[in-house]
């Protein structure tokens, strides 16, 4: 037996379709085949919450009369793009004014989806169009044309474990890392996150609706770094960092619960954002992939002490175990993205579905299929 | 059992040896974790204390007889708990175990008992959701 997307949909508007979240059908696949699971189950979801530096938003201020060309802009004194167009900028994550490294994008993004306003100051040359030369306002998503969350690389299929073998404390994106193996961080949601309940983007393409902070938003594009080319193990699962995804949705729906300005120690500005993805049960195939379990989930241990050398391998189970042995060393773990809050979103996707808020959609285009990635050379 | 409080010595105190008057009259073993405590200001100590309970309730109550206001170490600990995420990043740095996240439900615990006031976590949570007043 096979379903299509919109037999499923069908069975979604009637509120009929079985939604079960990435964990229960894990439980559920130790007692039943992938047949069985086809035959009971027809969406999955899945979700993370996690701190994704390559995020952003889209902002449009409208215009002022006399009207202005912002060439330079910040927002509560954090320097964000001038690149785009008179009135509308690009609000990265990490921007932040190094007066003041510990407040950036991230935190602005989360402020204006808090309902506040922030500080609007512009300045352009000034042309025969656009004469004015300066601004200096409050702006809020009331005020506002546009406010499109926009990040281009999210939700990272699988990553690394990171340790620090060296005898100094390093600060990283990986949280704090003790000297001398004392502790180990990761950062995936292991068997409820996304793109490892659909390792080859089988049902995750572009156009695919999702849980975006809060908001029904969309996966865009492949996202930056897509990488299809990491080692595969034995139960399908890319190892390390593999592919990504682009997503946008509307601020305006958005509730900050699912998204945080957040900032690591010695390292910068990033951003909590919560992502859900329902996966259709097409066929025993995608059955059987969403009923990865966390003692399959095996990811690499990298050394951020000795210049980042994979010195290792391990699996989420050990991981959520609390404990790793290493080359001799018991390394006590710790989580960095929140499981609680990832269930959560698991959950809610799960209702919206259930009571037909929420109908899949099947990719507009599939993801790229052979992808690497290049280092920058450095050629002048 | 083992118990981590804190002493804040007003400046007239300072001369009685409390630590020691513990060890001997009570047969509490102490651990001293931190101390700065001034001869003429006061100041404040961090002492761990290893006897059974009976024991270390009549050392505390030896200690608060000499004049020296004692509280568990988690009162001057300030965690905003509604804020959290539930990360677990501050448990990477926590060894102490006074942060714990851990199955079923992944939601962040704080033991302040086990505090060792180490400041770690100050650092460590992306969020600025700890602040910590042991020595301010
Ligand atoms: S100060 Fe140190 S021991 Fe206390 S909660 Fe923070 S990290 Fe743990
Ligand atoms: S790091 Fe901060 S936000 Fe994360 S669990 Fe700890 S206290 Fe909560």
């Amino acid at each position: 037996m096979e379903k299509t997307y919109e037999e499923i949909n069908e069975k979604i508007r009637k509120g009929k379709a079985v939604v079960l979240t990435a964990e229960q059908v894990s439980e559920m696949a130790r007692t039943m085949s992938p047949k069985e699971i086809l035959n009971k189950v027809d969406v999955v979801t899945t979700a993370t919450f996690g701190a994704m530096c390559s995020s952003g938003a889209i902002l449009n201020f409208g215009h002022a009369t006399p009207p202005i060309r912002m060439e330079r802009i910040e927002l509560n004194g954090v320097p964000v793009s001038g690149g785009l167009a008179a009135v509308d900028t690009f609000v990265g994550a990490t921007d932040c004014n190094p007066q003041r490294p510990d407040y950036g994008g991230a935190h602005i993004i989360q402020e204006l989806i808090d309902g506040k306003s922030v500080v609007l100051e512009a300045w352009a040359k000034g042309t025969d169009c656009y004469p004015r030369t300066h601004i200096k306002t409050n702006v809020s998503l009331e005020t506002m044309n546009e406010a499109i969350l926009s990040n281009p690389r999210n939700a990272y299929q699988n990553y690394n474990v990171a340790v620090n073998s060296s005898d100094r404390i390093r600060y990283t994106y990986m949280g704090t890392l003790l000297p001398n193996f004392k502790n180990a961080s990761y950062s995936s949601a292991g068997e409820l996150s996304p793109l490892l309940n659909d390792p080859e983007c089988r049902t995750i393409g572009l156009g695919t609706r999702i849980f975006l902070a809060g908001a029904q938003g969309y996966v865009t594009y492949n996202g930056t770094q897509f990488n299809t080319s990491k080692p595969v193990n034995k139960f399908g699962v890319p190892m390390g960092g593999s592919r990504t995804i682009a997503v946008a949705g509307e601020m305006r729906e958005m509730n900050s619960r699912f998204l945080r300005g957040a900032y690591f120690e010695k390292y910068g500005v990033t951003m909590y954002v919560g992502i859900g993805v329902p996966i259709p049960v097409l066929d025993e195939d995608m059955a059987a992939r969403v009923s990865i379990r966390n003692e399959q989930i095996e990811t690499y241990i990298e050394d951020y002490g000795d210049d980042f050398k994979l010195i290792g391998t391990t699996n989420y189970a050990a991981l959520r175990s609390g404990e790793i042995e290493f080359a001799g060393h018991k390394i006590h773990t710790a989580p960095l993205s929140s499981l609680a809050r990832a269930r959560e979103i698991a959950d809610i996707l799960k209702g919206w579905i259930e009571r037909g808020e929420f109908q899949l959609t099947a990719p507009v285009r599939p993801m790229p299929a052979n992808r690497s990635i290049k280092s920058l050379e450095e050629n002048l | 059992m083992e118990k981590r409080i804190v002493l804040n010595f007003p400046p007239e105190s300072t001369q009685k040896p409390v630590i020691y008057d513990i060890v001997k009259k009570f047969d509490v073993v102490t651990n001293i974790l931190k101390a700065n405590v001034k001869g003429d200001q006061g100041g404040r100590m961090i002492v761990e204390l290893v006897a059974d309970a009976k024991r270390i309730k009549e050392a505390v109550k030896y200690i608060e007889s000499c004049g020296i206001e004692v509280s568990t170490l988690g009162s001057k600990i300030t965690w905003n708990g509604d804020l959290c995420t539930d990360c677990g990043t501050c448990t990477s740095s926590c060894l102490s175990g006074a942060l714990t996240i851990q199955a079923p439900d992944w939601k962040l615990k704080f033991n302040p008992d086990k505090c060792v006031a180490c400041k770690l976590c100050l650092k460590a949570c992306p969020l600025h959701l700890f602040s910590m007043d042991v020595f301010g």
